[in-house]
């Protein structure tokens, strides 16, 4: 090494080397600021449009709601002709790997039309399963009111994914806390005779 | 030791994962499927060209006291801006391996290969090393990947070849550390008898 490992010389090197790096950095994140956002917008309206009926066009802007001491965000959709066709709404359950963060469509009548995971930590094989059409399928069209949104073995409407109860609960209390924040939105709270079950968890 | 010799040594002769044992810790964890340990053998190789290319050319002017939070910085640097254009413009890559890019930065391969080949070999050598060995990471993760979904959910590279799930416990932590040990026997066995 043809350079003496002096104090000067050793912090000269780290400092030039440090300003060089930060404003690389810099620089990129300044170009890929706009995409990175833009891409992070993309997926979240394709994910909205994925749990709402094909006839929501427009998507309003998020909002925010705060029910129980937790706030939530959603986005509210409508047709061509201007009518409500539903309601994204955003939540997050504790699954066995961490959280999980659910994006739940209703329509205007309250009845599910779709979910779809956001991200997940779940053992793979097992809980990482929620992401599946096998499980996800049977919330579509599910209805809060008429029927529990709880894994069969608490006593409630939902196929638990096999070997994986905790995410499946985690899935399920997801919902329905959803259907909760659903009804402050709409302003007439839902009869949810599931709400008592899942707060309990 | 001539420059073709330099990119395939990393492969077979001193392949990183089966031989030099170095980064296990994203070999483990990332190569739950074929396609997850590829792109993550591609995203290290990415940084380690970069690393090792710009490590061999600024070694002489870095007194050697501070040569490791040097280099670290510089890699740090280099994983940083991949997370930046991967999010950018290849999002749904970024999905599935983000969490273990910034593994990259600690990843052992690329500072042991800046302090053990790039600081004492030029530019262009030190480039065709970070070729070599990161072609052998990828293959490495690659076939562990593959063996590792094969056995734990019965696909390979994503299309499945049997119905269900196969032995899950290949797809966890327990299966990784098995699968990696019967290849890595398998491969002492292939390549010993080559130099006998």
């Amino acid at each position: 090494m043809a350079v003496q490992s002096s104090f000067k010389n050793m912090s000269l090197c780290l400092l030039v080397i440090c300003l060089v790096c930060s404003a690389l950095l810099a620089g990129v994140y300044a170009l890929t600021a706009d995409p990175i956002a833009n891409a992070a917008k993309a997926k979240n309206e394709a994910a909205i449009k994925e749990v709402l009926p094909e006839t929501a066009v427009t998507i309003e802007e998020e909002k925010s709601i705060t029910v129980d001491g937790q706030t939530y965000t959603y986005n509210r959709a409508f047709d061509d002709l201007g009518n409500t066709v539903g309601c994204a709404i955003n939540v997050s359950a504790l699954g066995f790997g961490g959280p999980i963060a659910i994006k739940v469509g209703f329509d205007v009548n309250g009845v599910i039309w779709n979910t779809k995971v956001l991200s997940q930590a779940e053992t793979p094989g097992l809980g990482a399963k929620c992401v599946e059409a096998a499980f996800s399928e049977q919330f579509k069209g599910f209805n809060p009111v008429e029927k529990k949104l709880a894994v069969k073995k608490d006593g409630g409407d939902v196929d638990a994914i096999t070997a994986s109860t905790i995410t499946s609960r985690a899935y399920a209390w997801g919902l329905a806390v959803a259907a909760k924040v659903f009804g402050e939105i709409v302003g007439t709270p839902m009869p949810l005779d599931a709400w008592t079950g899942a707060t309990a968890n | 030791m001539g420059k073709f010799q330099l990119i395939t040594k990393g492969i077979i002769k001193e392949n990183p994962t089966f031989v030099l044992l170095l980064g296990m810790c994203p070999t483990l964890a990332t190569t739950t499927s074929a396609i997850n340990g590829m792109s993550m053998g591609l995203a290290t190789m990415f940084v380690l060209i970069l690393s090792n290319i710009v490590i061999s050319a600024i070694a002489a002017y870095i007194p050697d006291k501070v040569r490791i939070p040097s280099y670290i910085v510089v890699i740090a640097t280099f994983v940083t801006l991949l997370q930046f254009i991967m999010q950018a413009y290849t999002p749904a890559v970024y999905e599935t391996l983000g969490l273990f890019i910034p593994l990259i930065v600690v990843n052992c391969i690329v500072l042991g290969r800046a302090e053990a080949f790039a600081n004492k070999n030029s530019v262009v050598d030190s480039a065709l090393d970070g070729i070599g060995i990161g072609l052998g990471f990828t293959c490495s993760l690659t076939l562990l990947g593959l063996v590792r979904e094969m056995l734990g959910s019965g696909s390979a590279f994503g299309f499945k070849f049997i119905e269900g799930d196969g032995i899950l416990a290949f797809v966890l932590a327990p299966g990784a550390f098995l699968a990696l040990a019967y290849l890595i026997v398998i491969f002492k066995k292939l390549t010993s008898k080559k130099a006998e």
